[in-house]
């Protein structure tokens, strides 16, 4: 009975996850109440109840949100730096400067300026402070109505960026360099690893959707689809270096989605403008449709960038939610449900890390195809 | 809604990164590693081209084979057959030629016989009348002593004479 050993050695070794995982949440919201208790104490009088109560969506959406200091653990930050373009030039300061406050509470003066941190977004800080002691102009929203100077921060975000830049470039030019030591020879390690990829892309995306010219969209299409599915998955990566939310930010995926639209735009053949401006219809149709397809050379982009930014986001709020159902119900149990959620939902995000890649990759390739397309 | 709206700092540097890595990973790995595979594939291509046609020649060659050995084993069928045949004609030749050579000797070995048969049957006639010569010139002189009895004979004689 071999297989019943192998049984009895997964069994053991999921425990032993489940267990570390348990362990880990049992840990930390202890912590947090001894936390919360000193608060308590320190602050009894002076906070409403419903002021400590956890905020579950505030909870997902400042996890998700780009930050300008990350955050490794416990009360440790990693200071990032701020840049600035104000009205009298650049400004640049570390943004541990703000000692972590958020709420515009804390006036900075760099440069001749004044600046304050709402909601990871730096404001022109005001005059003086309002009622809830914030140098900011605030509607009902609690959005501020300060100005904003320009903001080329390196901010989480930028440096997963950078980050991922270099691991894929350490990555790909191993695995080229592979090819010229191994000129001839069956790939080997890395490279062996990543050339099934590299044929998937080129055989399964670029040939059936490009046709023959496809090898002058390779570049474009390795790079996006690696450069996708290596966030997705650094984005799953729950401390340093990954951590960050970079394919689930808008302005990533609206900067991948533009360079789609530049090269359907500049590859377009005389086809595609006459199917735009004058497709094989009655005159009077031309009042609908022309404008409908106008419409319709950005609506392919915007849904390029809305899917990737809606699906990475989608699923780590969900994780988040899951994890932060402990804190909302304040009770170590719920984790026994949580925590085996959020472990699955992480396994499918795995998936989805592929997926996403491989979807914008494809669409891309088809976009740039119906684009490209010789009608005879 | 604060998540839909793209910050303009992040949209530079993704644009100046991403452009810059395409660029890079286009020189110095997309290009070799592209070139490399396809390279390979070609090769690979030939390679069992190659593999084909070797494959066709050997049943080409295999077929030769099987042919010339046909033809070589029917060519060795009829150097046996003809050499049977040159055999059984020899033979039979021999036999024939025997035969008649035998036949020839018979007939000399006949004729010879004949011959000395005829010779001894002269030999042998001459002996007889000379025999019967002498015994008849021998009984002559005892009869012709006495007169009578030479009356007699010659009385029989004549009567054989006339018997004749």
């Amino acid at each position: 009975m071999d297989c019943s050993h192998v049984f009895d050695f997964k069994v053991n070794r999921l425990t032993v996850v489940f267990a570390l995982f348990l362990a880990f949440f049992f840990v930390t919201p202890v912590l947090y109440a001894q936390e919360d208790t000193s608060n308590v104490t320190a602050t009894a009088h002076a906070e409403p109840e419903a002021e400590k109560k956890f905020n579950l969506g505030k909870f997902a959406l400042h996890h998700i949100a780009d930050s300008h200091s990350w955050h490794v653990i416990g009360d440790t930050y990693i200071g990032l730096p701020v840049m600035l373009y104000t009205n009298t030039g650049l400004v640049v300061f570390n943004s541990n400067d703000f000692h972590h406050d958020d709420e515009a509470k804390l006036v900075v003066e760099k440069g001749g300026q004044r600046f304050v941190k709402l909601h990871e977004k730096i404001y022109y800080a005001s005059e003086a402070a309002n009622e809830h002691g914030q140098y900011v102009e605030v509607d009902e929203n609690h959005h501020s109505l300060n100005k904003r100077p320009l903001d080329f921060s390196i901010t989480k975000n930028v440096c997963t960026l950078f980050i991922s830049v270099l691991v894929i470039l350490a990555v790909f030019l191993k695995v080229a360099n592979g090819y010229k030591v191994r000129k001839g020879l069956s790939p080997k390690g890395l490279q062996s690893w990543m050339e099934p990829i590299i044929l998937f892309v080129r055989d399964d995306i670029a040939k059936p959707n490009l046709g023959h010219k496809y090898e002058r969209f390779m570049p474009y299409l390795l790079t996006v689809f690696f450069f996708i599915w290596f966030n997705n998955m650094l984005g799953l990566i729950p401390f340093l270096p990954g951590g960050a939310n970079l394919t689930g930010n808008i302005a990533v995926t609206v900067v991948l989605a533009s360079i789609t639209l530049i090269l359907i735009l500049v590859n377009g053949n005389k086809y595609y403008w006459k199917h735009i401006f004058a497709p094989d219809v009655p005159w009077w149709l031309y009042i609908v449709l022309v404008p409908v397809e106008i419409i319709g050379i950005f609506t392919k982009p915007i849904a390029l960038a809305i899917r990737l930014f809606a699906n990475i986001t989608a699923g780590h709020i969900l994780v988040l939610a899951l994890i932060g159902l402990i804190f909302v119900f304040n009770s170590v149990y719920v984790s026994f449900v949580s925590v085996p959620f959020a472990l699955f939902i992480g396994a499918i995000e795995l998936l989805v890390a592929f997926i996403q890649a491989f979807i914008f990759t494809i669409l891309s390739a088809l976009f740039i195809g119906m684009a490209i397309e010789e009608h005879h | 809604m604060e998540l839909l709206v793209p910050e303009i700092g992040l949209v530079v540097f993704q644009t100046i990164a991403f452009l810059l890595l395409m660029f890079i990973l286009a020189k110095f790995a997309w290009k070799p590693v592209l070139a490399a595979i396809k390279e390979r594939e070609q090769t690979i291509d030939e390679a069992l081209n190659k593999a084909e046609l070797a494959k066709q020649e050997m049943v080409r060659l295999a077929a030769q084979n099987e042919e010339s050995m046909k033809e070589a084993r029917a060519e060795r069928d009829l150097i046996l057959k003809e050499a049977k045949n040159l055999k059984d004609t020899i033979v039979n030749e021999a036999r024939v030629q025997a035969q008649t050579e035998g036949a020839k000797l018979i007939e000399k070995a006949k004729i010879e016989i004949e011959n000395q048969k005829k010779a001894a049957l002269a030999e042998l006639k001459n002996q007889v009348s000379s025999l019967s010569l002498d015994i008849a010139e021998r009984v002559l002189r005892s009869q012709l002593a006495d007169q009578a009895k030479q009356q007699d004979l010659v009385a029989a004689l004549l009567k054989d004479v006339e018997l004749n």
